[in-house]
């Protein structure tokens, strides 16, 4: 079989046959540990200051986003983004409790559609998992009310965002996913990290935006952390 | 992909006289490397953490079967298959059972250099598979059947005529006096188009950035989105993946990831970085139903354990091929195979046999640039000086260069008789040049002439100046 003949290679090329059970334990603890590499200090500031750099970031790869006092004010938020885009009130929007605790019937014109993804989507509005300051990077981890779709086929993706839920680095990410994981599989069947629009410079190495995925992305971002606010 | 790196000095000679080429390299070059530089001045840490991408690359070559078994159950345990692939043959006929056991018609891909390397689109053709490439580049690329030139910018050859003119002739259905103003233009038809292709696909094939160990995910990054819609749109998402593409953990990956955008085009983060770990999970609304793994090995467990191992920690982020004078003089496509640039001058000898690419070492001024932006620090230039060696006890190396260095080699073992000789040549020289400096045309050296001129000597030699000066210092040259 392949398996064999690539791992018996793989040992004759470093001579020595498989990791004895001394190394194979030492691996294994590196594994559990999944200790953190070096982390750029960039990330490493107080909260309010997390959260500014978590939106100077998303700006600088053009996202945009409007900074909301709590749940409330999100329909109003998304209702003058869209005004203001010339965009329809149709919404695709991800079936999850903290969406759905919003109170999106003060804005009746908003016709919001539960569920994934269709082709036929102008706007989306998607659940944020999390954000990560280091880069401007939204954490999209599927799960059954946070479908992957409605990341990709919509022209527009709005996504809903608590500052409580801003990481300063990747890794502080990952140890909150493996808490909220605990007792099943490591990881959802997908994450997607998105850092800005769609885009793409294939044509004359010149940077074009919207080139597959969404041409907007816009957050809306509620201020729940009160040690994230700015003072 | 049938291998032409043996015609590298006449495929390099052409693209040189390709004036259209050269407007494309020109119009690019220099871009990459300014883009890189600024992205990496903007992190203070990044020296650092290229010692840290070397440093877990390497760690995990030297186990690399333990972690290839771990990835592997990983993978089993969260629902999806692994196909354990020596040959390109094999990885080849285990994605075409795949895509027949859903009877598959078409299916759409995302950017993978493994694809290229196993020449996976000709091969599900012949068998009555359509496969349709998303991105951008490599999508105009299958209009033009066409090889990439580039491994992160296929299309880097190409100027915006080219792509009007492939989709005028391959859009039939579209009003044939259409303008393409912009490139824009361009994009949104490509987009359109490519929007029907991944609604209707039966199974998505992508590439692999990383694998992860501890986890089973793979790992793509892209800026377009295309290889998302790729996987997570079809019935199946088949991943195509060789074997030093696994890592240890989701930090060694965020470690890797902070140096491979930076290092590639100048982003701190691409786009889309997506981790995909098995199938649709219980109360999933979307996502594949079913989760493959293709593992391809195509020669680079022999390269564990050699002096080439070091070539295994490459990311594939292009830095060694946007900061090389040779690239951008003669473009991707004249190093003949999947590969260009560097990494490719090395790899492909090890991949497809020295025999059969041993021109490609060659293709390099050893100005070390390469090395120098690697952001797992490999020492390309040495390993092309390996090759190079190996060529030549191999009885590989062309008849007259051997011949001209053996004389050299005689040369330098008899120091005076050598530097007689060059006194000799560099009066006649001199003479020749009758006072203009350069030479426009020399005997031998058509090669150098055809894209400069050769600078005559003065009149004397080096080995005479530097002992003239050293006199005048005062110092006694040996
Ligand atoms: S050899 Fe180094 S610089 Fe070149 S593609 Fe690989 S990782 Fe990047």
């Amino acid at each position: 079989m392949s398996r064999e003949a690539i791992l018996g290679a793989i040992r004759r090329g470093l001579r020595r046959g498989p990791v004895t059970e001394d190394t194979a334990l030492l691996l294994r603890a590196r594994l559990a540990l999944h200790r953190r590499q070096l982390i750029p200090a960039r990330s490493r500031v107080p909260r309010p200051a997390q959260v500014s750099l978590f939106l100077k970031n998303l700006e600088a790869v053009f996202g945009s986003f409007t900074r909301v006092a709590d749940a409330a004010a999100v329909p109003e938020a998304v209702a003058s983004y869209l005004a203001g885009h010339n965009l329809p009130f149709a919404v695709a929007i991800a079936p999850h409790p903290e969406l759905r605790d919003i109170p999106w019937s003060e804005r009746p014109l908003l016709a919001l559609r539960e569920g994934k993804g269709e082709a036929a989507d102008l706007v989306s509005i998607q659940h944020g998992w999390g954000g990560i300051a280091e880069t401007g990077t939204l954490m999209l981890p599927a799960a059954p009310d946070r479908p992957t779709t409605l990341n990709l086929l919509a022209d527009t993706e709005i996504v809903v965002l608590r500052a409580s839920r801003v990481f300063g680095a990747y890794e502080e990410a990952w140890d909150a996913l493996r808490a909220e994981r605990a007792g099943r599989l490591p990881m959802p069947r997908n994450i997607m990290m998105v850092t800005g629009p769609s885009r793409s410079a294939d044509i004359e190495s010149t940077l074009e935006l919207g080139a597959h995925g969404p041409r907007r992305l816009h957050v809306v971002l509620i201020d729940d952390d009160p040690e994230a606010k700015e003072t | 992909m049938n291998v032409d790196s043996p015609d590298f000095k006449r495929r390099a000679k052409r693209a040189l006289d390709n004036a259209s080429l050269q407007s494309a390299l020109t119009a690019t070059r220099g871009a990459f490397a300014a883009r890189r530089a600024a992205a990496v001045a903007a992190l203070p840490e990044f020296e650092a953490l290229r010692d840290a991408a070397k440093a877990i690359k390497d760690h995990t070559l030297a186990h690399l079967d333990f972690y290839l078994e771990t990835y592997a159950a990983n993978v089993e345990r969260a629902g999806g298959h692994v196909h354990w692939c020596s040959t390109a043959d094999e990885a080849r006929e285990a994605v075409l059972a795949i895509c027949r056991g859903v009877d598959a018609r078409t299916v759409t891909k995302g950017k993978s250099m493994i694809s290229e390397e196993i020449a996976l689109n000709d091969y599900l053709e012949a068998n009555g598979v359509q496969p349709v490439e998303t991105d951008l580049g490599e999508y105009i690329l299958q209009l033009r059947h066409e090889a990439p030139s580039h491994i992160i910018a296929p299309a880097i050859h190409l100027n915006r005529e080219d792509w009007e003119r492939a989709f005028r002739k391959a859009h039939t259905d579209r009003p044939s006096d259409r303008r393409f103003a912009e490139r824009r233009d361009i994009m949104v038809e490509a987009r359109e188009e490519l929007r029907e292709k991944f609604l209707v696909a039966d199974v998505g094939i992508t590439g692999a950035n990383f694998l992860i160990a501890e986890t089973g995910s793979s790992v793509i990054v892209t800026n377009e989105g295309n290889g998302d819609l790729t996987q997570t749109l079809p019935k199946v998402h088949i991943v195509l993946a060789s074997i030093e593409k696994v890592v240890p953990t989701l930090e060694d990956t965020t470690s890797l990831l902070r140096v491979l955008a930076r290092s590639a085009t100048g982003q701190d983060f691409s786009v889309y970085t997506t981790f995909s770990t098995g199938p649709r999970q219980e109360g999933d609304l979307d996502g594949p139903g079913e989760y493959h793994v293709i593992l391809l090995d195509n020669g680079r467990s022999a390269m564990v354990g050699s002096e080439f191992q070091d070539m295994l920690r490459c990311i594939r982020c292009s830095a060694c091929m946007n900061h090389c004078p040779v690239f951008f003089a003669v473009g991707g496509h004249s190093y003949g195979w999947v590969y260009p640039g560097p990494m490719g001058s090395v790899l492909t000898p090890a991949l497809v046999g020295i025999d059969r690419a041993g021109n490609l070492p060659n293709a390099s001024t050893f100005c070390g640039k390469c090395e120098s932006v690697c952001p797992v620090k490999i020492p390309l230039p040495n390993l092309m000086r390996h090759w190079r060696e190996r060529e030549f006890e191999r009885h590989l190396t062309p008849p007259v260069v051997r011949a001209n260095l053996a004389l050299w080699a005689w040369f330098a073992r008899h120091p005076s008789v050598y530097r007689l000789a060059t006194r000799a040549a560099a009066r006649a020289m001199a003479l020749a040049s009758r006072g203009r400096g350069a030479f426009r045309r020399l005997p031998f050296a058509g090669g150098w002439t055809g894209g400069r001129d050769f600078p005559a000597p003065e009149g004397e030699t080096f080995f005479a100046r530097y002992a003239r000066q050293q006199r005048q210092q005062g110092r006694n040259p040996r």
